[in-house]
């Protein structure tokens, strides 16, 4: 018999495919987990729509059902419920020891140019707010590029949605 | 005859793949390598948002995504002529294209966010997320350029073809948003020559390969 708890700690083993150093669960792409008998349902929320990390991931947590014994169904939720608040605590340190600089909250309300330009982003590297903005976008959908003039380091900066 | 939704989810969904496509036209030849970036990056969320888009569809028509995507003829595509345009190696008009479908694109995506249908609203919600960025670029290039004449001449050739992306009933928000007067549009219809050699470029790998192959 699956047990809910099992399939939480055998997602929370599954890395990021393109930034290894977060999981699934970290990252907050999980949902829900259901289980009725030896189906497992997994609800997952993907994170940018054309990341092409998205089938890995799935197949991943598929595999890491199986696994277990159980019967897996994933079920792509495509709504605007996975922001970037969802990444844990943990997982926003995690990526910071990597060289990331997590996501500003969406407290703050949705991007502006002004804050992308102005605010203060610490540099994962130095610690130093004294960055700036080089290019929105960055090597994956959900990364740009920031400059910490301090230590003269260009960092990724993980994107607010 | 498809549903008018499904009708509706064609359109946005061609919108967004050959105006991803055009974007990513640019890749490799962009004036600097930060919008060498930045170009194929929105091509890449834009290609993102056709494939939800004809996921929703597909699952009302009988069909699948990539068979909506490259497996109709070139004269069922339902894009406006806006994002058919091949704009390489123009930047100003690239740049007034970009400005002019992010604007249109915002207006419509706000109405769908309010649609009846739950899956479609939900969609454009999460759509929106990664429009902002997009809207950014834009806005910050429209800062750099929107003085410029060749900026200028290029908004007046395109401006009838922005028109023609929204619905009837949403032009009037758009040209309120440009700061023009309403002009007649130039509508989606059959798509034309320029049309084709997308078209022909785009399926050519899918039209090679034998049926029922895994990728």
């Amino acid at each position: 018999m699956v047990t809910e708890a099992a399939v939480w700690e055998a997602l929370a083993a599954i890395p990021d495919p393109e930034i290894p150093v977060i999981s699934l669960v970290d990252l907050g792409v999980v949902k829900d987990v259901a289980i009725d008998g030896d189906r497992v349902r997994i609800e997952f929320t993907p994170t940018f729509m054309g990341c092409p990390a998205l089938d890995a991931m799935r197949t991943q947590m598929e595999e890491a059902v199986t696994a277990l014994g159980g019967a897996p169904q994933v079920d792509v939720l495509l709504d605007d419920s996975w922001s970037t608040d969802k990444i844990t605590p943990a997982g926003r340190e995690k990526l910071r020891e990597a060289g990331f600089a997590p996501p500003a909250p969406r407290s703050a309300g949705a991007p502006s140019l002004v804050q992308l330009q102005r605010a203060v982003f610490r540099c994962p590297y130095c610690g130093s707010a004294d960055t700036r903005l080089e290019n929105i976008f960055g090597p994956t959908p959900c990364r740009s590029l920031r400059y910490c003039d301090s230590c003269r380091q260009p960092f990724e900066q993980f994107k607010t949605i | 005859m498809n549903s008018e939704r499904a009708q509706l989810l064609l359109e946005l969904a061609d919108d967004e793949l050959i105006l991803g496509w055009r974007n990513s036209e640019w890749t490799g030849i962009a004036p600097f390598l930060e919008e060498d970036v930045a170009f194929s990056s929105i091509a890449q969320n834009e290609i993102g948002h056709a494939r939800a888009l004809y996921e929703l569809a597909a699952a009302e028509l009988g069909t699948d995504a990539d068979a909506l995507a490259f497996d109709r003829k070139p004269e069922e595509y339902r894009c406006a002529p806006l994002v058919q345009l091949r704009l390489v190696p123009d930047w100003a008009r690239t740049i007034a294209r970009h400005v002019l479908y992010e604007t249109a694109d915002a207006i419509r995506i706000e109405r769908l966010k309010e649609h009846k249908d739950s899956d479609l609203a939900g969609i454009a919600a999460k759509i929106e997320r990664e429009e902002v960025y997009h809207r950014l670029h834009a806005e910050m290039w429209l800062d750099r350029l929107g003085r410029e004449e060749r900026y200028a001449e290029a908004v007046d050739e395109l401006w009838p073809y922005a028109l023609g992306v929204l619905e009837p009933s949403l032009r009037p928000a758009l040209a309120e948003r440009v700061g023009r007067p309403e002009v007649e549009a130039v509508e989606r219809s059959a798509p034309g020559e320029e049309f084709a050699e997308l078209w022909n470029e785009m399926t050519m790998v899918r039209r090679s390969a034998p049926v029922g192959a895994q990728w």
